[in-house]
């Protein structure tokens, strides 16, 4: 088994518009050492997989099922009080917005002890020690006049590593980092993936990134979980989703990608928008904007739910077009077929 | 900090003296002759003009506003020169004809009531209609968040003097449980009739708020739980009580505390009907007399009392923010 | 990697004749102490000195960021808000100083998209009148005839007319922003600023809009200052595209030139942070990582703004400012040590 292993996990949430099922059914694994990116857009149900890991999700206001295997222990049946020992512990999590991630009433300090409180105990100077020392890892010039700081008086690139600091305050085996650069510019952008792999190397984490960024994802991953409306629908190493993918939608995605090494002709779009997660389709939920669909012989794309089944032991996908006609098709994938554009 | 204080105190001082005009020159300047106005039913030309005298009415404008300010810093004495002069020592605030008293000793005897009204109904209220705003915030939708909303959606449909009134029936005179014809005594004096005196018009008085404040803190802890940093505090690992205690209310609550002292302050200028229902001897419903006696002295003073009470109160509760808030930065 | 270079197919060759020209622009913001006598204590200069041209049906990309001044700059140009300095030349006529009354005429020739689609639309407007009021405000066309334009537009940006009646919040991000698009070509301007358009909106929806924006600009001949911090859409629509820094200019060139043959060390590092969408490429690529943080606008460098976070900076960098000079044909930077390297 996998350092983390997430198997069937399903999240839904009653609202008075319906059932949400912002996620449905998705299973991957994660391995110490190893960086696991989650891509996927808006409503795909990245953000709410990776909270559902944490036990971020309230249980009385959402029903989960399935199961997460943390270094063999289950989460997804365990106790709250249980879960919660080890959230920021051997599972921590950072944010997208590190200046409305850090609570703006308490210095910087305040908040990097209360993180070593929860499950060390310290007294409070080498807490304060503890938390200089980590802000000082991170690349936070002079450490320690910071932890008297408000989290205001920082810049963007700085509240993240705060917020990275705070994450590995306790020495989590795992972490998960939400979106960690959307918010950040380009060049802190690459300062932040820097450091993070740094850390990596150094502490043997296993971590998880979401985001939505192609080129992000290029640079650091290992391995990909593409996620769309709610379901694992591609997953495999990330050579193999950016060079041999298999899935109309992932092909969608890095062909309507412009690139700053070539200059493009019209950009290749994925007509339509993501779906809601109330009024999901049944069968495929990538149907309605998938121009492939014409491959797959009477309307099975319409009312039969593909299975997510391996192309290689390692790569797996989630469509009903036969394999080898896939095949054929990811390689001639610059032709692509245009549906018309819906709005 | 220091800078914007002294900025602050120099801008109030400011705004009460250009206060003290317009309320001034409002009530000098009305239509009826203030002279008049002096002296009810008894009035014959002569009364009339020795009043005028006496006020000091037959001065120009200036010099009636430079008096009267004098008048509170220093004292003045009204009709030095005639046979029956009227002492009025500092703060001179006027004099009442009505009442036959210096205006001072007048809010003197009733602010003290008004103001131990409005601060137990300040605290009554404060403590109900906040943890009664975050109960209902944290059961959301279920039923103790239904059942406090629509209580206070009930409460607030009443106007004050209904419940007054209805509270006054039923207590004491339904079921007897308070002694009716007990007067007020401060506190110091004589405890018991104190309460006795007071823990309806409290409760009257605070019913109101209560019910908007509990709705206010429901909305805004809402608010606050849904804010990024309280994500961040439960991905630390946590308890929720902590996360509830330290995180969310703090940051939650400091908007409403500082509104509620705008309130309390409000409340100075008397709490006219809480305070005619109970007949409590306080500043309202001096307020009410005066005007209804058309006793511009008192008007006018007592107006400037409350204004005081409402600016100082402002400026207690932008420091406030500040204090609490570090991302207020005071300009 | 080679550049290929290649214009859309039917798309009109932009124009030599400028449109705006912007000769030194500046915008400064006062800043006052918070003492007693509220002093003004300096400036943050936002935009310090801006030179550029706007040929017509060109698309000029501004990147930079954040803090770099280029919303304020795209903002300044169109007027919305006042320069503090330099001259504004719009189709000849020098407007740095017109009055807002003044300007409302011209005001049928320039106009804006907005980054964000959920706030830069009133909620309580439908979006018939949302796309129609400029074309009221202008006094273009009576009333009956402005609901048929607006429903051309509507389906024009790939919209459903029908949904005349409705309101923003039925709508998606993309949907919204294209509303925004349909508002900004009503009165078929020639000069439109794009403020981060496709920034809020998912991967899929943000090639649409690009799409869209670019069949418009063939189609009324519309020229675009396109102003966004995500370099690869930048080089993707435009023909011509300038860095800038803490309110400066720091290069300018054509598209294909800036990204293959960058000359300025800044422009190096920001396109080398850039990642892209391919692993064996991105595991390859020379990283350049700008130490330190951004200055305070308030207070920028002596000399070279850049000098304090560039990895070549020497003492020249900051006794004098450098000069934006022509390189090489269209191509300027300002540094006193430019060189040509490859990073993407």
């Amino acid at each position: 088994m996998s350092f983390l292993d997430v198997r069937d996990l399903r999240v839904a949430f009653t609202t008075e518009d319906g059932v949400v099922r912002a996620v449905d059914g998705v299973t991957f694994d994660v391995d110490r050492g190893q960086t696991l990116a989650i891509v996927g857009e808006s409503g795909s149900g990245k953000s709410v997989t990776s909270q559902a890991v944490m036990g971020l999700i309230n249980r009385k206001s959402a029903d989960i099922s399935g199961e997460v295997f943390l270094d063999g222990d289950e989460l997804v049946g365990a106790g709250n009080d249980e879960v919660r020992a080890l959230r920021g512990r051997k599972m921590a999590m950072i944010f997208q917005d590190p200046l409305s991630s850090l609570h703006p009433f308490y210095t910087v300090g305040k908040q990097l002890v209360e993180a070593i409180n929860v499950h060390q105990d310290v007294n409070k100077d080498e807490a304060r020690r503890q938390a200089a020392d980590m802000l000082d890892r991170v690349g936070i010039p002079n450490a320690k006049a910071r932890l008297d700081e408000y989290p205001h008086s920082l810049s963007g690139g700085m509240r993240q590593r705060v917020m990275i600091a705070m994450a590995l305050l306790n020495g989590p085996e795992l972490l998960i980092a939400d979106e960690p650069t959307t918010a950040l510019d380009v060049t802190v952008q690459a300062q932040i993936i820097e450091l993070l792999r740094d850390l990596q190397k150094e502490f043997n984490t296993a971590i998880v990134v979401i985001t939505h960024d192609l080129g992000v994802v290029a640079d650091v991953a290992d391995v990909v979980v593409v996620m769309y409306g709610g379901r694992v629908v591609e997953r495999g190493p990330v050579e193999d989703i950016y060079y041999r993918s298999e899935m109309p939608y992932t092909w969608g995605l890095l062909s309507s990608l412009p690139r700053m090494d070539t200059a493009g002709q019209r950009l290749n779009t994925i007509p339509g928008q993501p779906p809601s997660l109330i009024r999901l389709p049944e069968g495929c939920v990538f149907r309605p904007r998938c121009a492939y669909h014409t491959y797959v012989p009477g309307n099975r794309c319409d009312v039969e739910r593909p299975e997510l089944l391996p192309v290689t032991p390692r790569h797996a996908v989630r469509c009903h077009i036969e394999p080898a006609e896939r095949r054929r098709l990811a390689e001639e994938r610059t032709e692509l077929p245009t549906l018309e554009e819906t709005s | 900090m220091g800078q914007y204080i002294i900025r602050r105190l120099l801008s109030m001082i400011a705004m009460l003296i250009a206060l003290s005009m317009v309320v001034f020159l409002l009530f000098t300047v009305v239509p009826a002759d203030p002279a008049r106005l002096t002296c009810a039913k008894a009035c014959t030309p002569q009364v009339v003009a020795a009043n005028r005298h006496l006020l000091g009415l037959d001065q120009p404008l200036a010099t009636q506003y430079v008096n009267f300010v004098k008048g509170i810093f220093v004292g003045r004495t009204y009709g030095a020169d005639t046979g029956a002069p009227i002492e009025c020592p500092a703060p001179c605030l006027g004099y009442s004809f009505t009442k036959n008293a210096n205006v001072t000793d007048l809010i003197v005897r009733t602010l003290p009531i008004t103001i131990n009204l409005a601060i137990g109904a300040f605290i009554l209220w404060m403590l109900f209609g906040i943890s009664s705003g975050i109960v209902s915030a944290l059961t959301r939708g279920r039923w103790p968040d239904r059942m406090t909303m629509g209580f206070t959606l009930f409460v607030y449909s009443f106007p004050v003097f209904f419940i007054g009134l209805v509270l006054l029936y039923f207590v004491k005179i339904k079921w007897g449980l308070l002694p009716t014809g007990v007067d007020y005594e401060p506190i110091y004096v004589n405890p018991i009739a104190y309460f006795q005196v007071m823990i309806l018009p409290w409760i009257a008085l605070a019913a109101l708020y209560a019910a908007f404040y509990a709705r206010l803190t429901r909305n805004q802890m809402l608010d606050t739980l849904g804010e990024d940093y309280i994500r961040t505090a439960r991905a630390k690992g946590l308890p929720e009580r902590t996360v509830i205690g330290k995180h969310a209310l703090r940051a939650g609550l400091t908007p409403i505390v500082t509104a509620a002292g705008l309130d309390l302050a409000g409340l100075i200028g008397g709490a006219v009907i809480t305070e005619s229902i109970f007949r409590l001897d306080g500043m309202g419903r001096l307020s009410i007399d005066s005007v209804l006696n058309s006793d511009l002295p008192v008007i006018t003073a007592t107006v400037l009392v409350t204004a005081t009470f409402v600016i100082v109160a402002n400026l207690v509760v932008d420091l406030l923010y500040a204090v609490i808030d570090p991302r207020v930065r005071l300009a | 990697m080679t550049a290929v270079e290649e214009t859309s197919e039917g798309a009109p060759t932009p124009s030599h004749e400028v449109l705006l020209s912007a000769q030194g622009l500046e915008k400064y913001f006062p800043v006052t102490s918070g003492g007693l006598l509220r002093r003004k204590v300096g400036d943050v200069k936002a935009v310090d000195g801006v030179s550029l041209d706007i040929h017509h049906g060109e698309t000029l990309g501004v990147v930079g960021e954040s803090g770099c001044g280029k919303s304020t700059a795209g903002r300044t140009m169109l007027k919305l808000l006042e320069p503090t300095g330099g001259r504004l030349v719009f189709e000849g006529q020098d407007i740095t100083n017109l009055s807002r009354q003044q300007m409302k005429p011209l005001r049928r020739k320039m106009q804006m998209i907005f980054q964000d689609p959920y706030s830069s639309l009133n909620p309580r407007h439908t979006v018939g009148a949302i796309i129609g009021t400029p074309l009221e405000v202008q006094g273009i066309e009576s009333k009956k005839s402005i609901r048929t334009t607006v429903q051309d537009l509507m389906a024009r940006v790939g919209l459903n007319p029908e949904h005349y009646n409705r309101y923003p919040n039925e709508f998606s991000g993309g949907q919204r922003q294209r509303i925004g698009v349909a508002r900004a070509v009503a009165l078929r301007p020639s000069l439109i600023v794009c403020d981060e358009p496709v920034s809020a909106l998912d991967v899929s929806i943000q090639a649409q809009v690009v799409n869209l924006l670019e069949d418009l600009q063939n189609e009324y001949d519309i020229a675009f200052i396109f102003i966004a911090h995500d370099l690869s859409v930048v080089r993707h629509i435009s023909d011509r595209v300038t860095v800038m820094y803490l309110g400066k200019i720091m290069e300018l060139a054509d598209a294909a030139e800036l990204y293959a043959a960058p000359q300025h060390p800044y422009t190096h590092a920001l396109i080398s942070a850039v990642p892209l969408p391919d692993p064996r490429l991105e595991r390859q690529r020379e990283r350049i990582i700008l130490v330190g943080d951004l200055p305070s606008p308030m207070n920028p460098p002596s000399g070279c703004v850049f000098r304090t976070r560039c990895p070549k900076a020497q003492q020249l960098c900051a006794d004098e400012v450098p000069e934006l000079r022509e390189l090489a044909p269209g191509h300027q930077v300002a540094c006193h040590f430019p060189e040509v390297r490859t990073v993407v």
